[in-house]
């Protein structure tokens, strides 16, 4: 049985790209290994772990359960987009500071869904972080210093 | 020696926080994990795996499988057995009668749990070879399963392994004092039956193998998510019978271990084995599925409890009978009696109590094989011993603070043994109590407390004291038990011509922060700045010979051997620069990177020239001194087991007393870890170790039905810590340098795994206190459970 192959157009990290592929293949299969954007990773391919967080038209979404041909079109940022923006280069220096990553597997999505709640530029409690946050898995750290480094972030930019 | 003690030299890096350099490149997502390494014509492994817990194979047709698209090979466990050197069998020496079926890496004739791997298929793709391996057609003999440990050892249990004789892996006893005499002299006697279900490690990043061989050097390189890359490089090289000294190992990044990943699986010698025949790179990542079905599980244990008190708290006695429900096979080369094993050695560690009998029966039982995974033994004998302690503070109207003060050892009457025989120094039970009580403010919780009660909610307070064994000796278990395990390390610490630092290291980083805690005792021993020290760790081609890292031994046993080896060079530096000098060594120091004069800060000669003329201006020294610029040191434990270590938790919990939900407010701990190298990885590696326990006490548990059928496989249904679940957790510390090091390092990476579900289970049972007799003995401690002791179901 033949495999069947679709081509897909997109933009990723603002670049075009433009593949042809098994019609199967997740987003970020896709990105990790067509494009070679190896930062989103794999924890469980379903759905719960939120590794593989990235960016789809605006919209943190779960790379594994999305197919890469539903991303037709779209824009999409990883983590190596959005550090080349330096949109969270202060949140990715308070990580590093604050050692809220030990083997960094979860991190870039981690840092993807941090992201979207730090841009709602909001008062929030650490119970808030923890709350909205709960979607990404940490095996390492306890989580305390992840909340530490949001809630650093969210209070200097508020004061900035 | 000046340099270990914090901030009284520029280069004192001891005790100080500092940054990760390989957490930089991991919040950029520039991490380099295996699977982010694919050389050109990489082929893929998938794996049929048996869907029975026990069954005879009575037929394997590969022939579709062969013809799918893209695949290159299929092999059988029978085929892979042909190229290997032999089964596995997992017992070592000092496990006396222990016995083991010889386990090979694929089955072969039969499967003995569900999950375990019978059938290989090589691919161009991951996806294509998972196709093929739908077109494996496997005809089994179901077999009598035995699932239930407490029925294992019947006379009419089914026999797994009928070369055994019956199911026991293993029995063992120790103890010291006159047990029964003590039960009887005793005011109270108190007994207790506890249940702690399986769990495994869930690292977020799974197990990985990616394997080339080069047919014309006849060298096997496998790069590996590992924490023990010398281990796996014997155990590969034994196993498949290429010369060891031919096989590197490459552990780059590492996506979290926590003691999985000190093991060997006999998927990954199939893919290895594939990559021999093959003349081509294989790669092979366990999906999450398989992971659950195959990495190690953990901790399914029934203890039997019982402890002697007078009226006045004093425990004179403690007896526990433990059960262990191992795997179908013991895991090689560590066995799977370990959990027991430790179980034995530190149950009523913290506590003066003269009479101690202690049982371990480990049976076999048609599932995932168990093995180490973080904090062996521990979360189930702390969990025991503390509840028992906070019962008998009930029994004698004594508060948990109170009666620990007067059970516990004190703080200047070591050394001395537990009761399981084990000799312990350098502890502080007190002072960490003491710490603890302002820490948690606990007083005032008391009253809080109380006040809540009045209003319908109900708080629990939980203390739980702990030993930890930490960084085992060779003389203890690995070494003496025949097993190719190193519990020595090994760094090398060399001047490279820049006058920069490259510190090779036997132990291994797997985002505890290893590498740095190297590189700032090397450059505090040296005198020179962080800035000029590399480590490297996880290449068996570029590092010495080293144990790696697991049960909590990197910094203790490799910090050692960083310290001395640096040392060495600095001796060395030191000499070289009296020739150049025409100095007294003896007078010379080394200060941010530049010999000086000892006691002045006035640079005489920088490293970077001690680099240049000791690699390439050799006349400008004497013919009789060679430099060499490159120190080894080895460093091992010579007469204690372990070095312990020791430290208490506090935990505050609501509890929901309708619906059973609990949510866990705040966690407390002090914790002796010896000298700190880096306070915020210590204090790092004791929040993830804690959350790690707390998972296993709250939520965690592979689910087994009567068939030895694992029931949950996802991340969905198998449910590890989320962070709305988890308290902030405060860390305090108190340091008792240890007395088998001139570092003074103990360990750090398990003991908040070992304490958390204890102080948990106190927690819980101290709010429910006021509703209800029952108390809960079961973890992971479900909303179910609490209903159940609060007699509502």
């Amino acid at each position: 049985m033949s495999e069947e192959m679709i081509t897909v157009n997109m933009t990723v990290n603002g670049e075009a790209v433009s593949k042809t592929i098994p019609v199967r293949t997740h987003l970020v299969d896709f990105i990790r290994t067509e494009l070679g954007f190896t930062g989103s990773h794999l924890g469980c391919e379903h759905g719960v772990c939120g590794a593989c967080s990235v960016r789809v038209d605006g919209d943190v979404v779960r790379g594994c359960l999305l197919l890469a041909a539903q991303a037709d079109g779209c824009e999409v940022l990883t983590i190596e987009g959005i550090t080349d923006t330096g949109e969270i280069s202060d949140l990715q220096e308070k990580f590093v500071e604050r050692n809220a990553l030990q083997c960094g597997y979860c991190t870039p999505g981690m840092l993807m869904t941090a992201a979207e709640l730090l841009a709602q530029k909001t008062e929030m409690s650490r119970d808030d972080i923890r709350e909205y946050m709960s979607g990404n898995y940490c095996r390492c750290t306890g989580y305390h210093a992840i909340v530490d480094a949001i809630e650093s972030i969210n209070n200097e930019r508020l004061g900035g | 020696m000046g340099f270990i003690h914090p901030y009284d030299r520029p280069n004192s890096y001891i005790g100080r926080t500092l940054p990760r350099s390989r957490a930089k490149r991991a919040v950029a997502g520039r991490g380099r994990y295996t699977d982010d390494i694919t050389p050109p014509r990489t082929l893929h492994a998938a794996f049929v795996r048996s869907p029975y817990a026990h069954a005879k194979i009575l037929n394997i047709d590969v022939e579709a499988a062969k013809d799918a698209s893209g695949v290159k090979l299929v092999m059988t466990g029978s085929e892979l057995a042909e190229m290997c050197t032999g089964p596995w069998v997992g017992t070592l020496k000092v496990f006396e009668n222990m016995k083991a079926e010889p386990q090979h890496p694929m089955a072969v004739d039969r499967v003995c749990w569900h999950g375990e791997p019978v059938v290989m298929v090589i691919a161009e793709t991951r996806a294509q070879a998972e196709d093929a391996g739908e077109l494996v057609v496997v005809e089994y003999e179901e077999l009598p399963v035995v699932i239930n440990k407490e029925t294992a050892l019947d006379p009419g249990s089914p026999v797994i392994h009928a070369n055994l004789g019956d199911n026991k892996a293993w029995e063992h006893t120790l103890g010291s004092g006159d047990v029964d005499k003590a039960f009887e002299e005793a005011d109270h006697v108190l007994e207790e039956t506890f249940y702690f279900g399986r769990h495994t490690a869930v690292s977020l990043e799974p197990r990985i193998v990616l394997c080339e061989y080069d047919k014309g050097t006849e060298q096997l390189t496998i790069h590996t998510s590992s924490q023990c890359p010398h281990m796996i490089e014997t155990v590969f090289a034994q196993t498949l019978g290429v010369p060891e000294h031919n096989v590197r190992i490459v552990a780059p990044d590492v996506g979290g271990s926590f003691g999985l990943k000190i093991h060997t699986f006999g998927d990954e010698i199939a893919a290895t084995a594939a990559a021999i025949q093959l003349g081509r790179p294989v790669k092979f990542v366990a999906d999450r599925l398989e992971s659950f079905l195959s990495d190690i599980h953990a901790r399914e244990n029934r203890v039997k409890a019982k402890i002697g008190i007078m009226n006045d708290g004093t425990m004179i006695a403690a007896e526990i009978d433990d059960l262990s429900g191992v795997g179908a096979y013991s895991q090689y080369p560590r066995t799977s009696v370990f959990e027991a094993n430790q179980i034995l050695n530190i149950s009523f560690g913290p506590y003066k109590h003269p009479n101690y009998r202690a049982r371990a029966q480990v049976v076999y039982l048609n599932a995932v094989p168990t093995s180490q995974y973080r904090a062996v033994g521990h979360p189930i004998g702390i969990s025991v011993g503390e509840f028992m302690m906070d019962w008998a503070a009930d029994v004698t109207g004594l508060d948990p603070f109170e009666i620990r003060r007067k059970n516990i050892m004190e703080d200047d009457s070591y050394p001395r043994p537990i009761g399981s025989g084990i000799p312990m120094k350098d502890l502080s039970h007190q002072a960490c109590l003491e710490k603890l009580y302002g820490l948690m403010a606990y007083e005032d919780l008391l009253s809080e407390q109380t006040e809540l009660r009045k209003k319908g909610i109900y708080r629990g307070i939980g203390v739980a004291g702990f030993i930890k064994g930490t960084a085992p000796s060779p003389v203890g278990y690995y070494g003496a038990g025949g097993a190719r395990i190193a519990a020595q390390d090994a760094t090398t610490v060399k001047l490279e011509p820049s006058g920069g630092v490259i510190v090779a290291l036997g132990v291994t980083d797997q985002g505890q922060g290893v590498d740095t805690v190297m590189e700032q005792i090397a450059a505090a021993a040296i005198g020179c700045s962080m800035d000029h020290v590399r480590a490297i760790s996880g290449d068996t081609d570029a590092t010495p010979y080293g144990g790696g890292t697991y049960a909590s031994r990197a910094t203790a046993i490799g910090g050692e051997a960083t310290y001395q080896a640096a040392l060495d060079l600095r001796r060395e530096i030191l000499h070289m620069a009296g020739i150049l000098l025409q100095a007294d060594p003896n007078e010379l120091d080394i200060v941010d990177g530049h010999v000086v004069n000892d006691g002045s800060n006035e640079p005489r000669i920088p490293l970077s020239e001690i680099g240049r003329i000791g690699h390439f201006q050799l006349g400008e020294l004497p013919n009789n001194y060679q430099p060499v610029l490159s120190h080894t040191r080895r460093y091992r434990l010579q007469d204690s087991p372990y070095i312990y270590t020791n430290g208490i938790h506090g935990a505050y919990v609501e509890v929901d007393v309708d619906t059973g939900w609990i949510r866990h407010l705040k966690h407390w701990v002090v914790e002796d870890c010896g000298r700190i190298i880096n306070q915020q990885l210590a204090d790092e590696q004791i929040r993830g170790g804690c959350v790690q326990g707390l998972g296993g006490a709250l939520y965690e548990h592979c689910i087994y039905d009567d068939y030895g059928q694992l029931q949950n496989g996802t991340m969905a249904d198998y449910v590890t810590p989320m962070m709305s679940e988890m308290p902030d957790i405060e860390i305090d510390h108190i340091q008792t340098p240890t007395s088998e090091s001139e570092l003074g390092a103990k360990g750090a990476g398990e003991s908040g795994t070992g304490a958390a579900p204890g102080v948990v289970m106190n927690a819980v049972n101290n709010a429910i206190k006021p509703l209800t007799d029952g108390r809960v003995t079961e973890q992971p401690i479900t909303p179910e459970i609490v209903l159940g002791a609060l007699g509502k179901i």
